[in-house]
C-alpha cells in the first residue's frame, strides 16, 4: 500500500529529514550500515540527549550529518582523538564514531591504535568499503591485493590490513565484524557495543558500487550475493585467523568481548590523589 | 590539596605560570604532546588537574592533542594544549577546525628556533605569521605575546576569555626565554580574577540555530549533551550547521568568523606605551624583545635620544591603528623580533611610506642584546 | 505459501502480517528490498520518482510477514513496514 502523504519512517525521528535523501549512491552500503546503527541506538534506551556521533571525512563521515543527534563531522583521521577529549571532558556522554575505512585506518591509523590501546570507552563502527569512495575510489589500506582502483589501475599491489586483528591486538574489548547484508547481526552488535564500557570496534563492509564496485566487477547486487555466498560466521574466532577474501571465504561474526578496566577507570584509579 | 588559584607571591617560571593562569581561568582539561620547550606545561598541567577534578591526557601526537581539546570544548570544558614550532604545524589543520566550528580553546606556542626541528632548547620569535597564517584559508585570529612569567599567567587568563567571548581558539605565542625564565609571580585573590564564559542559548531547543550570531557578532553555544542536538562540520555551513556548498553560503561564513572579530578589534587589542608620548624614534616589540627594548629605550634616553616602545601585547589581530597614529608623529620605527621580519612586514604596511621601518631581528638562538638595539636607534636617530 | 503436508499445529499457528510503505521520492533505485524480500512482495515499478528512479512496487501485499528487513537493508530510508492485523495460517490463502 503506497502512502502518498508524507508516511513517517520509524527512523525520522532520529534522522534530520530535512535532508533526507541524502548524498550516498544507490546501492552505496553505507546506507544500510548507517540505518542499521540508527536502529541499534534508538532502541539502546539511553538518553539520546546524551549520545553523540563523531566522524571524519569520507562519504560514511558525511553520516553525522544525517542524524539528529549532536554530531561532529571532524576532520581526515581526526574523529577518535576528537571523541576522546568529547568523552573525558563529559563521561555521561555515549560516543559513537561512524567512518569509514580510509579515514579511520589510513590517516587515522595511529588515533585508532592508541584508544584502542587505552580502552577509551567509545563506539567505533568502520564502514569498509574497500576504497576512498568520496575521492572518486582511490585505493586504501582496506584495498584487496590486485583489485583496481583509480591510483592502482593495474592491480593494487599492496596487501590489506586485517582491521579485526589490528583492533585486537591493539587492545579493542569488544571487534566484530559483520556485512550491510547481516542487518540483524549488525544491530545487535551495535546495541551490545553501545550497552558496554570500553573500546567496542565493529567492521561493517559494504559495497561501494561507483567508486570500488564498478572498477571490479562488482555490480551493488554482486556485492550483496557475495556476501551471502562467502560469509562465514564464526563467533569467537581468532582475529589473527579471520579472512576476507572474495574468492575464498569472509569470517563474519563477534570475534573479541572480555572486560578491561577504560582509561577513566584507570585515570580515576591511579591518577587522583588519594584523600589524606 | 592545593586550590585552583594559588593566591600569593611566587618564584616560577613561565610554563608553570601559564598552566597556573589556565588553572585559575577555569581550564580542566588539557590534552598535550611533550616538546621542548613547552613541556614543563604538560607536566605540570598532569600533576594539578587531577587535584582539581580535570583531566589530563598526553596524546599520541600534536594533531590529536589539538583534537581532543577541540573535543572537550564541544562537551563544555575549557581546554588548552601547548607545543612549540613543530607541533604547532601539526596542529594547523585543526586549528582551522577551531575557527570553522567555532570553538573556544587556547593553544600556547612556546617558540623555539626553526624552521623544522632547529635549536630545540633555544628561543625565537618566528612563527608569528604563521600563527596568523598557518591554517589554509582565509579567517582572524587572536594572539597574545607575553613578556614574563607573571604575564604568562594573566595572559593565559586573557587567552581564555577572549576565546569564550569571540568563540574561537586563541594563541599565546611566548618564546621559549620567556617560558623557561624564573621570575616572580604574584596571583591575586580568586575574586580578583575575572572570566567570561562561552554565550548561552536562550530559547526553544528545537529551534536553536548554532551559527545565529548574537548582538556581539558571535553565536550562542550549545554544548554536547544538552538536548540542542547540534550538527557541528568544518565544512562550509549555514547558521543551522548544516553543510551547503556554494560560493554565497562561503562567503557568509567566512563573514561571518572573520567579521566577529574586525568589528570588535578595540575590545580585543592591547598595547603597552613606555616612554613614547614625545619618542623620535619608536620600537615596536614583543615577547622576550621588548625586555631588551625597555633596556634600549631606557639608554637611548640617558644619552638624548628621545626613544620610546611601543610593546604589543596583542599581536593579532595587528594593532593597526596604533602603528599607522605612531607613524604620524615619530622620525622613525624600529621593529625588535627574534626573526628574520614578519611582524615587521605588518610594521610597514601600516606606516605606509610614511616613515621609514627598520628592523633588528635575527633567525633565533639567542635574545637580542639592548646593544644591537642601541646601534639601530642610533641609526634611526640620525646619529649612527 | 506451499506446504507438502497441512501441520498438525495449523489452528494454533498465528503469523504476523505487515503493510508494506514505500516513501517514494527517497528511493534511489537500488533493488536490494525487491531482491532480498523473503515472500517476494515487491517487484521494480515502471513508475518514475522524483529523482527518475524506478521505486518498488508492492506486487504482493498479502504476503508480507512485518520481517522488516526491507526497512533494515534499504541504504535510503525509503521503506518500512508496519504490523498489520495477524492471521491464522489456516485463514491465510494456500496457494
Amino acid at each position: 500500500m503506497n502512502n502518498n502523504r508524507s508516511p513517517k519512517h520509524p527512523l525520522d525521528n532520529i534522522l534530520r529529514i530535512d535532508r533526507i535523501p541524502h548524498i550516498w549512491c544507490p546501492g552505496c552500503g553505507i546506507g544500510t550500515a548507517f540505518s542499521s546503527s540508527l536502529i541499534a541506538i534508538q532502541s539502546a534506551g539511553t538518553d539520546l540527549a546524551n549520545t553523540v556521533v563523531v566522524s571524519g571525512i569520507g562519504c560514511s563521515g558525511r553520516g553525522a550529518g544525517y542524524v539528529k543527534l549532536d554530531s561532529y563531522h571532524t576532520t581526515h583521521g581526526r574523529a577518535i582523538p576528537f571523541a576522546t577529549g568529547m568523552k573525558l571532558a563529559n563521561p555521561e556522554l555515549s560516543v559513537i564514531v561512524f567512518s569509514g575505512d580510509g579515514d579511520l585506518f589510513a590517516i587515522g591509523g595511529n588515533h585508532f591504535l592508541h584508544a584502542a590501546r587505552r580502552n577509551m570507552d567509545l563506539t567505533v563502527i568502520c564502514v569498509n568499503n574497500f576504497n576512498y569512495g568520496m575521492t572518486g575510489g582511490q585505493a586504501a589500506a582496506t584495498t584487496p591485493c590486485m583489485a583496481k582502483t583509480t591510483t592502482t589501475p593495474l592491480g593494487n599491489p599492496e596487501a590489506p590490513f586485517n582491521l579485526p586483528l589490528l583492533a585486537y591486538a591493539s587492545g579493542a574489548t569488544y571487534v566484530a565484524r559483520w556485512t550491510m547484508l547481516h542487518t540483524r547481526d549488525l544491530i545487535q552488535s551495535v546495541g551490545e557495543a553501545l550497552a558496554r564500557r570500553g573500546f567496542s570496534f565493529i567492521e561493517v563492509l559494504a559495497p561501494c558500487p561507483t567508486g570500488y564496485g564498478r572498477r571490479n566487477r562488482q555490480k551493488p547486487i554482486d556485492s550483496l550475493k557475495l556476501y551471502q555466498e562467502k560469509a562465514i560466521v564464526k563467533n569467537g574466532a581468532n582475529p589473527a585467523e579471520v579472512i576476507l577474501d572474495f574468492k575464498q571465504g569472509i569470517t563474519l561474526g563477534k570475534f573479541v568481548e572480555y572486560d578491561k578496566p577504560t582509561f577513566s577507570d584507570a585515570y580515576e584509579r591511579i591518577c587522583r590523589p588519594r584523600a589524606s | 590539596m592545593k586550590p585552583a588559584v594559588l593566591t600569593g607571591e611566587h618564584f616560577m617560571d613561565g610554563d608553570s605560570a601559564c598552566a597556573e593562569g589556565a588553572l585559575a581561568a577555569g581550564c580542566r582539561f588539557f590534552a598535550g604532546y611533550p616538546i621542548t620547550p613547552a613541556t614543563e606545561i604538560a607536566e605540570h598541567m598532569a600533576k594539578r588537574l587531577p587535584e582539581l577534578g580535570g583531566v589530563f591526557i598526553q596524546m599520541e601526537d600534536e594533531i590529536a592533542a589539538m583534537a581532543a581539546v577541540l573535543g572537550a570544548s564541544c562537551a563544555g570544558t575549557k581546554s588548552m594544549t601547548a607545543t612549540s614550532g613543530p607541533g604547532f604545524s601539526l596542529m594547523m589543520e585543526n586549528i582551522g577546525l577551531g575557527l570553522v566550528m567555532e570553538t573556544p580553546c587556547v593553544v600556547v606556542n612556546v617558540q623555539r628556533a626553526g624552521p623544522s626541528t632547529g635549536l630545540p632548547t633555544l628561543g625565537a620569535q618566528g612563527d608569528m605569521m604563521q600563527a596568523r597564517w598557518g591554517s589554509h584559508g582565509h579567517y582572524e585570529i587572536i594572539a597574545l605575546a607575553p613578556a614574563s612569567p607573571q604575564e604568562l599567567f594573566f595572559q593565559t587568563i586573557t587567552a581564555f576569555n577572549l576565546s569564550e567571548t569571540y568563540r574561537l581558539p586563541v594563541l599565546i605565542m611566548a618564546d621559549e626565554v620567556v617560558g623557561h625564565l624564573c621570575e616572580r609571580v604574584i596571583i591575586p585573590d580568586q575574586s580578583k580574577i575575572g572570566l567570561q564564559s562561552r554565550p548561552r542559548p536562550k530559547g526553544r531547543k528545537d529551534r536553536f540555530k548554532p551559527f545565529h550570531p548574537g548582538a556581539n557578532g558571535v553565536a550562542p553555544m550549545a554544548n554536547a549533551g544538552e538536548g540542542y542536538r547540534v550538527h557541528l562540520t568544518g565544512l562550509t555551513h549555514d547558521e543551522k550547521g548544516y553543510p551547503v556548498m556554494t560560493a554565497e553560503a562561503h562567503s557568509e561564513m567566512v563573514s561571518r568568523i572573520t567579521g566577529k572579530i574586525r568589528a570588535n578589534l578595540s575590545k580585543i587589542i592591547q598595547v603597552e606605551e613606555y616612554r613614547l608620548e614625545d619618542a623620535d624614534v619608536a620600537l615596536i616589540s614583543y615577547g622576550i624583545s621588548s625586555r631588551s627594548s625597555l633596556a634600549a629605550v631606557d639608554e637611548a634616553r640617558e644619552q638624548g635620544i628621545k626613544a620610546g616602545l611601543l610593546r604589543l601585547v596583542t599581536v593579532w589581530p595587528f594593532p593597526e591603528h596604533a602603528i599607522r597614529e605612531l607613524a604620524k608623529r615619530v622620525q622613525c620605527l624600529i621593529t625588535v623580533e627574534l626573526n628574520l621580519g614578519q611582524m615587521h612586514l605588518e610594521v610597514q604596511r601600516c606606516a605606509g611610506g610614511m616613515v621609514p621601518t627598520l628592523l633588528v631581528g635575527h633567525a633565533g638562538g639567542t635574545v637580542i642584546t639592548p646593544a644591537r638595539i642601541l646601534e639601530e636607534i642610533y641609526v634611526g636617530s640620525g646619529r649612527g | 505459501m506451499q506446504f507438502w503436508r497441512v501441520p498438525l499445529d495449523t489452528e494454533q499457528i498465528v503469523v504476523s502480517k505487515g503493510i508494506v510503505y514505500i516513501i517514494e521520492d527517497r528511493c534511489k533505485g537500488c533493488g536490494y528490498c525487491i531482491e532480498y524480500c523473503p515472500r517476494a512482495v515487491l517487484e521494480v515499478s515502471e513508475r518514475f520518482n522524483s529523482k527518475g528512479y524506478h521505486p518498488p512496487a508492492i506486487k504482493q501485499p498479502d504476503l508480507c510477514v512485518n520481517c522488516h528487513y526491507c526497512e533494515a537493508i534499504c541504504p535510503d530510508f525509503a521503506i518500512y513496514s508496519l504490523e498489520a492485523p495477524a492471521q491464522r495460517i489456516s485463514e491465510l490463502s494456500i496457494q
